[in-house]
């Protein structure tokens, strides 16, 4: 079905685009791969009379690496440009690598990473491993711009802490330890995951783990008693010993993970998967 | 939310469709698959899931597979799209179709003209693929018929005997 009708805009710089917003207010929404908000305006779960395109708005679009090696991916970037991008294959193999796993390639070659974060439909990828990775979201309002941490800016199943006349411009992910490995790992019998974990592990340093689950609740969450184990493992512990130490932490934390029964599988079952994937996730940082 | 009386204005469409001008007029929530079926009388591309899992509707634009059925057709403003009757312009078979004809890669035909055109983005990008690349890159192309596996042996029969299926004219 079509979605209603709408007028559509086309800025082509985050000004014009801020100021449209100001404008239609509540009446408009932002639109960039429309792989989550066609769905919903075919629906008719939503409606809107104004959709402002931001595809045409180059400064939203560029992968690049700043100075201090903060990696800066520009909200329009496609799930397939992330994947393919030179920069993020070297500093990132691991998100790389996830963004080569989303759904199918039609979504990968629509779906931005902006819309992903914004849309905040749980059952998603990137925000998982972004949390871990502990990036930033660059917003620019018509007051400026400002940077909430990924962490803080999942609120809740399509809540987050942007403000309806906020557009995300960037991700920014700090540059990683040296040695230090991220991975992905997830589940689930239809395109989006049951349940996703991501793991960033740091040879040294103090925090050695950190370890996220996603999917399975509202919002990405942190497996903190796994994170505070990996914190007291012995400097020189084998790759076989890690898993050994940490399964007790994952199932604990795991086992206090909200989750509900739902298409995407039983919450026993999905917590059940959180310890399966974080062996999968931690086992691939340390090969 | 939606406002009462407001004018929705029209949109004019140039795009590049199976490489020849295409100019259309449009409302701004037209789909990219009712453009092609309904207003350009292209029924190739088949509308099936609607919500871009099961890639009946495909189509390429600039190259790439797109679900046409989740696409606005403004979004392909300026861009190239090509559809199944692209492929067998002027009456001759593109290899891609020789292949799945050959190895009966198809049976009902429904997921067929979407297939085919994911595998031509696919071969374009991916030269020799691999088993583990040709069902990564096919994944979200359902076929309720085959079973794949002729699909697969026809990706792999053309990508190292590509002479076999070379077309007269292309």
């Amino acid at each position: 079905m079509r979605p209603a009708r709408f007028e559509l805009h086309r800025p082509t710089s985050l000004r014009e685009a801020l100021a449209l917003k100001a404008e239609h207010g509540d009446a408009a929404a932002f639109h960039a791969g429309g792989t989550e908000l066609l769905v919903a305006l075919k629906a008719r779960v939503l409606q809107y009379d104004h959709l402002i395109d931001i595809k045409q708005i180059p400064e939203l679009r560029s992968i690049r690496a700043k100075d201090d090696g903060t990696l800066v991916i520009g909200a329009l970037s496609t799930h397939h440009a992330i994947a393919n991008d030179p920069l993020v294959r070297k500093l990132l193999p691991g998100y790389a690598e996830l963004s080569e796993q989303v759904a199918n390639i039609r979504v990968r070659v629509a779906g931005t990473i902006g819309g992903v974060l914004c849309f905040a439909e749980p059952h998603a990828d990137a925000p998982t491993l972004l949390c871990a990775l502990d990036a930033r979201l660059r917003l620019a309002g018509a007051d400026g711009e400002r940077i909430v941490a990924s962490r803080e800016f999942h609120l809740g199943e399509f809540t987050t802490a942007r403000r309806d006349d906020e557009l995300l411009v960037s991700i920014e992910v700090p540059p990683q330890l040296s040695g230090s490995r991220a991975a992905y790992r997830c589940f689930g019998q239809t395109e989006r995951p049951a349940v996703g974990v991501a793991a960033v592990w740091s040879p040294a340093g103090s925090q050695r783990l950190s370890l996220w689950a996603g999917a399975i609740s509202g919002v990405p969450t942190r497996l903190a008693q796994a994170e505070a184990a990996a914190s007291r493992l012995p400097q020189a512990v084998s790759a076989d010993e890690v898993w050994q130490r940490l399964e007790p932490a994952v199932t604990a934390d795991a086992s206090q993970l909200e989750a509900h029964d739902d298409l995407h599988g039983g919450a026993e079952y999905k917590r059940h998967l959180v310890t399966v994937l974080a062996q999968r996730a931690i086992e691939a940082c340390l090969k | 939310m939606s406002t009462e009386a407001h004018e929705y204005p029209l949109m004019r469409v140039e795009m590049t469709l199976n490489e020849q001008a295409a100019s259309v007029e449009i409302e701004p929530r037209d789909l990219l698959i009712d453009v092609l079926r309904d207003r350009l009388r292209l029924k190739g591309t088949k509308r099936s899931c609607d919500v871009q899992v099961c890639g009946a509707c495909t189509v390429l634009v600039d190259g790439m597979p797109v679900s046409s059925c989740t696409t606005l057709c403004a979004d392909v403003h300026g861009r190239s799209v090509t559809t199944i009757e692209g492929l067998a312009a002027g009456g001759k078979l593109d290899p891609v179709q020789r292949a799945f004809i050959a190895h009966g890669a198809l049976q009902c035909g429904f997921c067929t003209p979407g297939m085919i055109l994911a595998v031509k983005s696919l071969l374009a990008q991916h030269p020799d693929p691999s088993d583990e690349t040709i069902r990564h890159y096919l994944r979200g192309n359902i076929c309720r018929c085959t079973g794949y596996v002729k699909i697969i042996e026809a990706i792999q029969d053309l990508a190292r005997n590509p002479s076999r299926y070379a077309s007269e004219t292309k």
